[in-house]
């Protein structure tokens, strides 16, 4: 019975980082029209700045979520910044920009190896929530859902900045229609910086949330970017409520796969997928922003 | 096109006479590599410049046949047994992949293809019972047609040279023949084509399945030149490395991917002798041919030429200069 109950939290845990993960590169793709191949990359640096600054190699030693937050607003930047110098260089060409991505994602991969090198990096639970929780028989890492409460917050801030605030309201109507958006006077091509540095920023944070849970190492990117993917197929590209849906159903999928089909888990993630292309192929939320 | 009938067979003169020239085995093994990958980039170009559909899965269905062909000489059956599987099962699992992939078309077509890449390589990876994980599986011998050895590179160079040049030969008869035609008519004008009375679908299902075939065939001479196989081998760097043989030289065009793949194996045996950064390496090409020559090297470097003698005579480009640049994956998307 516990160990069901364990194995239910931890899908839950797995999909609360899915969805910090996959809301922005839904983001991205509702606004851009292309699948940011280095969202998985973004994720992996954002784990290791993290574990940097918590380590004090930089001369200072900071709290978790101190490193947290500034490796958020790094990989940020570098989302950002990659959109400005590269992807704004092709556009209109989608398929260049996917390529591009692509070709970034290859060289991050690699120059995380040399800076970081091979070996895992652990990341100690921050302090206060090393404990456990008791529900009846079961006992849970006090940690495990505390990510279930930050996933939530982050899905209920994010819904309310789409919602309710001006600049929500520009990227709804960039995502739904962007050439009649610039014809109503507003900069889609900024909104574009800004929504690529907010996705990339979420993966950063997202990874630095998940590394005392998944720990950090080489490949961590191609772990986690196919997870997005299938999320974002699954509930529909560009809707934030189809990638909080997807995640949770993929959290679950992944968990109990590894548990009752360890060697086939990342087979059993296709199964959803093809599911929902036959039946409906613009996934399960696709065409709704929220 | 007499220029170009005796450009080919000067071609093939230089490829059967190669060993004779160069005599080192390395030099020799690196030929091999290139004409085995060139026929793995042939298979993605027959997607990505004839069908307009970028496929960043492709290492999965190279892998899928290399891994067959493994596992059956490991339960004791012999070399042909293995190649027939490897080619049956290859097709097998390239008419799945093709029936979910092709629910789509455009960049979903790419995010598709790279999560069941990706899945395949996941199952690779932890499917222990059959595939050995990351450990991978050793293959001890090389099969002997006819009773000649493809021991040595020598032979097995001869060897994959043959099979190399009856891939060329069924690209050939493949891009010319009616379906070849109908399938760059989806690739431009789905619509019409579709209401011309083609079955799209079904155009691009068959392109998927001869796709697939050439990258089983190229699994096939990998795992055999390799004498091994490990979930590396279809792991997504190995789908962008064969992606960017394909758009490298040009894609949509039959001597482009064979540019793309002499360019990629080079770059890498050239590059793993000096540093290990391999991945990197590939990455920036990539970038850099994107951003600088979207059309390919061969057609890129002709532009720009083009470019700089009319900038030397003061004259500006004409339309006819940008209307070359053809984006990857044919002129729509």
């Amino acid at each position: 019975m516990s160990f069901w109950l364990l194995l239910t939290v931890n899908s839950i845990t797995f999909g609360g980082l899915l969805f910090l993960l996959s809301a922005g590169f839904s983001l991205i793709f509702g606004l851009m029209r292309i699948p940011n191949l280095t969202h998985g990359s973004m994720f992996m640096v954002g784990a290791y700045l993290g574990s940097t600054f918590l380590s004090g190699a930089l001369g200072f030693t900071s709290d978790f979520w101190v490193a947290a937050i500034l490796s958020a607003i790094e990989v940020a930047v570098l989302g950002a910044v990659m959109e400005r110098l590269l992807l704004r260089r092709l556009a209109g060409q989608p398929l260049a920009q996917v390529l591009v991505t692509l070709g970034v994602s290859l060289m991050v991969a690699d120059l995380c190896l040399m800076g970081w090198g091979g070996d895992p990096i652990s990341v100690a639970t921050p302090e206060g929530l090393g404990g456990f929780v008791r529900a009846g028989p079961a006992v849970f890492p006090l940690y495990r859902v505390a990510v279930i409460g930050i996933a939530v917050v982050f899905a209920v801030v994010l819904w309310l900045m789409l919602d309710r605030t001006r600049l929500g309201a520009k990227i709804r109507a960039g995502v739904d229609d962007p050439q009649m958006a610039r014809v109503v006077g507003i900069r889609v091509s900024q909104l574009f910086t800004i929504v690529f540095g907010l996705g990339a920023g979420l993966a950063g944070f997202a990874g630095m949330i998940g590394a005392p849970i998944l720990s950090v190492y080489p490949g961590l990117d191609q772990d986690m970017l196919p997870l997005a993917l299938v999320v974002v197929i699954l509930g529909g590209t560009g809707s934030l409520l189809g990638s909080f849906v997807g995640s949770i159903l993929i959290g679950f999928i992944y968990n109990f796969g590894q548990a009752l089909l360890p060697e086939l888990a990342y087979f059993v993630l296709f199964l959803p997928m093809v599911i929902v292309l036959v039946v409906r192929p613009q996934g399960l939320f696709g065409g709704q922003i929220l | 096109m007499s220029s170009r009938r005796a450009a080919i067979v000067a071609g093939i003169v230089v490829l059967v006479a190669l060993p004779f020239v160069i005599s080192e085995d390395y030099y020799i093994n690196i030929a091999s590599q290139i004409l085995l990958y060139a026929i793995f980039a042939l298979g993605i170009d027959v997607l990505v410049g004839y069908a307009g559909l970028v496929s960043l899965g492709h290492a999965g269905l190279f892998g899928i046949a290399a891994y067959i062909v493994a596992n059956v000489l490991a339960a004791g059956y012999g070399h042909t047994v293995a190649i027939v599987a490897a080619l049956i099962g290859g097709l097998i699992a390239t008419a799945g992949f093709a029936a979910v992939a092709l629910r789509s078309v455009g960049i979903t077509f790419i995010m598709i293809t790279l999560a069941l890449g990706e899945i395949i390589w996941g199952l690779a990876y932890r499917w222990i019972s059959v595939t050995n994980g990351d450990n991978g599986i050793s293959v001890t011998t090389r099969p002997a047609p006819f009773g000649l050895s493809l021991a040595s590179p020598r032979g097995f160079y001869d060897a994959t040279l043959i099979v190399f040049l009856l891939a060329m030969a069924a690209m050939a008869i493949f891009v010319s023949s009616p379906l070849g035609a109908a399938l760059a008519g989806t690739r431009d004008q789905p619509r019409r084509m579709n209401a011309l009375g083609y079955h799209v679908w079904m155009i691009r299902f068959l392109a998927f399945l001869f796709s697939g075939f050439l990258s089983s065939v190229s699994g096939i001479l990998f795992v055999y030149y390799n004498e091994f196989i490990s979930p590396q081998a279809l792991a997504l760097p190995a789908s962008a490395a064969g992606l960017l043989m394909a758009i490298a030289g040009g894609a949509g065009t039959l001597f482009g991917p064979v540019v793309g793949s002499a360019l990629v194996v080079i770059v890498q045996n050239v590059v793993s002798a000096y540093i290990t950064r391999w991945n990197f390496m590939l990455g920036a090409i990539f970038v850099a041919i994107v951003v600088f020559m979207p059309e390919g090297l061969v057609p890129g470097s002709v532009r720009f030429g083009r470019a700089i003698w009319r900038a030397a005579r003061g004259r500006k480009p004409t339309p006819s200069d940008r209307a070359s640049a053809t984006p990857i994956g044919g002129p729509r998307l």
